[in-house]
């Protein structure tokens, strides 16, 4: 301290002087007026699905190197994230179910009008934990009877779902309300969207609930079909039976095969980004949708996703180059796979679609 | 003594006055904000929750269909994760405290005191970052049935960061006892371990209890140790080895989700960070009733 | 031989926390120091754990917490000053005495709640810089005003009765003999309060974090994320690369803080120095 005082300067005065630069730093960086609207402008703020997210992370990675644009990405939840993008905070929004009534009410309201674009299939995986010797196959009505809202506090054994499975605790995790997962696993399993038992590890991160399973011999949840790609040496899937010969008999394993086909069912389904044709004028905003229709679905296989046909990508390009509004699936009522699946293969009419029937 | 001043002098300085109030003031105004926040959003909750459900219901199911707003499972957990993390603490603390006021050098307790100060200062986030990616796993090995998330592993953590709070305060307590009452048990042929278990303990008996209930509060509010390895999983449960919910983590998934505010849905965060405000404003009213009784000689 | 062992045991209950932390600390220097170089601390986060790296996360810390010094520092020490010079035998004293002891325990989630509902929320600064730094400001300023206290109590009282007596009116004896004397004391308090600041991500998660924040804030509006928080992003994804990243954002956490702590403990030996030689 003495060395400062030979200089001249006293403490006091170099405090002040230290945190001026670094309070001024900020303010500097971002300084004139001119400069925040400029920032604002290429702002592309992107919320919704925990599931689509990883494909939307790996295209505003691959944009912004390309783009001086900025994309920040949330992961409220496709609930969480239609309640934003409806009231105009946000550009874009992922979801992994179809826009419903109640939320094409609320962009109305909110002066929204969005454009959907779908952007690859996604398959809803069934996971335990390795070591799980005895629950790799299971009946769509015995996944129901485990997580229908009735089950709650009182299916707690893996004995009560089958006879003969052991006496011991099941550890149930899967996505929580605000996620399109949950909603469009309700709605194939239990019958009904949102009809689920609330004693399970909820949570809208999927990582969450894989590192759950992983750790967890007892343990059972279901999630992205590419999160559990991206850990398919520590986990264990459960085949599933849904007693319709007609798209693939027996129990079905989900793979990129089975996703693409549409045997792989009732858990199969396309996700989706929403536009606002608002923030569509903004050139970042525009240009950002192109690269993702253009480049999304080669980095979508990258990240453990299934590619949409290619004639599908461009059908959805030029829906978005028309700025065609509205939704093809009548708000969420035709939720649940064989509907959504030729909704989409209707989608693009020059090529019909293979599978499913 | 008055020397005279000029009028615009004097007004300057109770200007600054004022303006240092206003300083002080912000602090009450702290506390003022976090009851009327807390207040208020509780109170809507309540329009539409009843008192009956909220402490008698045994589900916390409050953002699914048909919705249960029981918070027993909530205070089960913190209960759980807490009363593993005061199991792990007091006797380490205590133990700690006696060696470093009976038995420690003073050169020993200059160096062992701040390496356990080290401890405290440690960000939370890091020993989450143990209980999950460290201890649990360890833990899985040793004990049968332990899920990936459970109370076990946070608590043990949170148990061993509260260790220093414990030990300094008991340590400040034990050497505050007088001399002459260890004198007299020795000159009755007290042992050193008789002498401290029969005589000072008891007679540092509130500043211990202070560092006890503090360090109770301080688990009760502990919100990242548990979010990271305790799980997400209401559950009414007294067992260790199973993912749980606590309290605090609560709020940390609710808020890291989006439900819109103004919802029924949202307000839970206040309602439930209601009740932890309660239960640490109790707690820490204790401690320090229990600190004033240590501080004003609790004994003869 | 009784007392030999109970001496044993009260010894070990000293040195097993210690040891704990010793194997906490090798367990993520080991994981985190390969991965820790300068490309980790100038990346952005990636989706590709071997590409992610801190900067946005270590910047934004920067900037929050020089931001909530810049706040809670005038204010705390203000409130000092007014306990200490003024407020001693009066009721408005006593009532932000015990305000502030009650503050001091109150969990930070709670802080958290506070910032969403009014900062965020009802004066509209949304999840931003600013919102934030009022939230971590609140937050430390009991550590800022009871260091401050401390620092201000040690300034012996004849000090203040030979400027009064010089004719000298109270504020200018604070400002000019007593804060200057007890500065040091006060900045070991700045100090404390930042290295707090530093560590803490309940209060901000609460607050609104974004998962991903791939610029650096570049105003007091900006959305903006912090070294806790990305740890804690990086320890919910269960690849093991992505633990390795973790330990490594904790390893630059805590050298900071080490940093931070040393300064503290060398201001702390110097004002001790120095009011031994007055």
């Amino acid at each position: 301290m003495s060395v400062l005082r030979k200089l001249g300067v006293r403490p006091g005065s170099l405090v002040m002087a230290v945190t001026a630069a670094l309070t001024a730093a900020p303010t500097l960086a971002g300084c004139s007026s001119s400069q925040g609207r400029e920032n604002l402008d290429k702002l592309v703020a992107v919320d919704g699905s925990s599931t689509v997210y990883p494909i939307s992370e790996a295209v505003a990675e691959e944009f912004q190197r390309r783009h001086a644009a900025r994309v920040t990405i949330g992961v409220s939840g496709t609930g969480g994230g239609f309640k934003k993008f409806c009231a105009g905070e946000t550009a874009i929004t992922g979801a992994s179910r179809p826009i419903t009534a109640v939320e094409i009410a609320a962009c109305e309201r909110g002066g929204v009008e969005f454009i959907e674009l779908p952007v690859a299939y996604d398959g809803i995986a069934v996971a335990v934990h390795p070591a799980n010797d005895w629950a790799r196959v299971m009946t769509v009505a015995e996944l129901a009877r485990l997580w229908e809202p009735g089950a709650q506090g009182k299916i707690v054994k893996w004995s009560q779902i089958r006879a003969g499975w052991p006496e011991l605790d099941v550890h149930l995790f899967g996505p929580g309300v605000d996620s399109g997962t949950y909603d469009y696993f309700t709605q194939a399993v239990v019958g009904r969207a949102h009809a689920s038992r609330g004693d399970f590890t909820s949570s809208e991160n999927d990582h969450v609930l894989v590192q759950g399973v992983v750790n967890d011999r007892l343990g059972l949840g279901f999630f992205g079909y590419a999160y559990y790609a991206a850990h398919q040496d520590e986990l264990a899937l459960v085949q599933i039976d849904d007693g319709d010969a007609q798209n693939g008999a027996g129990p079905i394993a989900p793979s990129p095969a089975t996703i693409a086909d549409g045997s792989y069912s009732p858990l199969t389904r396309p996700v989706f980004i929403y536009v606002s044709v608002a923030a569509a004028k903004r050139e970042a905003v525009a240009d950002f949708v192109e690269f993702y229709l253009a480049r999304g679905g080669q980095l979508a296989t990258e990240v453990g996703y299934v590619p949409l046909p290619e004639p599908v990508y461009a059908r959805a390009r030029e829906r978005f180059a028309a700025r065609t509004t509205g939704s093809m699936f009548e708000g969420g009522a035709l939720l649940g796979t064989p509907s959504v699946l030729s909704t989409l293969a209707g989608f693009a009419v020059d090529q019909p679609f293979e599978g499913g029937s | 003594m008055g020397a005279r001043r000029p009028s615009s002098r004097r007004l300057v300085e109770h200007a600054l006055e004022l303006g240092l109030l206003a300083c002080g003031l912000v602090t009450v105004l702290t506390t003022v904000g976090i009851l009327y926040v807390l207040g208020s959003e509780t109170a809507a909750f309540f329009a539409e929750v009843s008192f009956a459900e909220f402490f008698g219901a045994r589900h916390w199911t409050p953002l699914f269909a048909d919705p249960q707003f029981g918070i027993r499972p909530l205070i089960a957990g913190t209960f759980l994760t807490s009363a593993i993390a005061i199991a792990v603490a007091l006797p380490l603390g205590l133990l700690a405290a006696i060696y470093l006021a009976e038995f420690a050098s003073p050169g020993l307790r200059r160096v062992l005191k701040p390496t356990l100060e080290i401890l405290a200062g440690i960000p939370t986030i890091v020993f989450g970052y143990f209980a999950l990616v460290f201890l649990t796993p360890l833990l899985q090995r040793v004990v049968p049935g332990l899920a990936g998330f459970n109370a076990l592993s946070p608590g043990i953590v949170m148990g061993i960061m509260i260790v220093p709070m414990i030990a300094s305060l008991s340590e400040d307590a034990i050497r505050a006892v007088p001399r002459s009452l260890r004198e007299a048990a020795w000159g009755l042929g007290a042992g050193e371990a008789q002498t401290i278990f029969r005589v000072v303990l008891p007679a540092a008996y509130s500043g211990i209890a202070a560092s006890i209930v503090l360090a109770v509060s301080r688990a009760i509010g502990e919100t990242m140790i548990v979010t990271i390895a305790a799980g997400q999983r209401p559950w009414l449960t007294l067992d260790p080895r199973v993912p749980i919910e606590t309290m605090t983590a609560y709020i940390i998934q609710i808020a890291l989700g989006d439900v819109p505010a103004d919802t029924l849905a949202h307000r839970t965060i206040f309602a439930v960070g209601t009740t932890l405000f309660v239960l640490t404003f109790v707690t820490n009213l204790i401690a320090q009733r229990l600190t004033r009784r240590f501080r004003e000689g609790g004994y003869e | 031989m009784l007392e030999r062992g109970f001496r044993w045991l009260c010894a070990s209950a000293v040195w097993l926390p210690i040891a704990l932390l010793a194997v906490l600390l090798t367990d993520v220097v080991v994981e985190g120091v390969g991965r820790l170089d300068w490309a980790f601390i100038t990346s952005f986060p990636s989706r590709k754990p071997e590409q992610a790296g801190v900067w946005p996360a270590l910047v934004g810390s920067v900037y929050l917490v020089s931001l909530t010094a810049l706040i809670a520092l005038p204010i705390g020490v203000g409130a000092a000053i007014y306990l200490e010079e003024y407020g001693e035998r009066r009721l408005l004293g006593s009532i932000i005495e015990v305000n502030i002891a009650n503050l001091a325990g109150v969990p930070s989630v709670i802080y958290g709640l506070l910032g969403l509902q009014l900062f965020a929320r009802v004066l509209g600064m949304g999840r931003s810089l600013i919102a934030g730094a009022l939230t971590m400001a609140l937050l430390v300023s009991p550590i800022v005003i009871m260091a401050a206290r401390e620092a201000l109590r040690s300034v012996p009282q004849s000090v203040r009765e030979t400027g009064v007596a010089l004719g000298a009116t109270r504020w200018q004896v604070i400002r000019q003999v007593v804060l200057p004397m007890a500065l040091p004391g006060i900045l070991t308090g700045a100090i404390l309060a930042v290295a707090r600041a530093l560590g803490e991500a309940a209060p901000l998660l609460v607050l609104g974090a974004l998962a991903f924040v791939s610029f650096v804030p570049d105003g007091l509006d900006a959305p903006f994320t912090v070294l806790p928080i990305q740890i804690f992003n990086w320890v919910s994804r269960p690849d093991q690369a992505f633990a390795s990243n973790a330990a490594a954002a904790i390893v630059v956490l805590l050298l900071v803080l080490l940093v931070l702590n040393s300064l503290a403990i060398v201001l702390r030996d110097w004002s001790s120095r120095r009011r031994g030689d007055s």
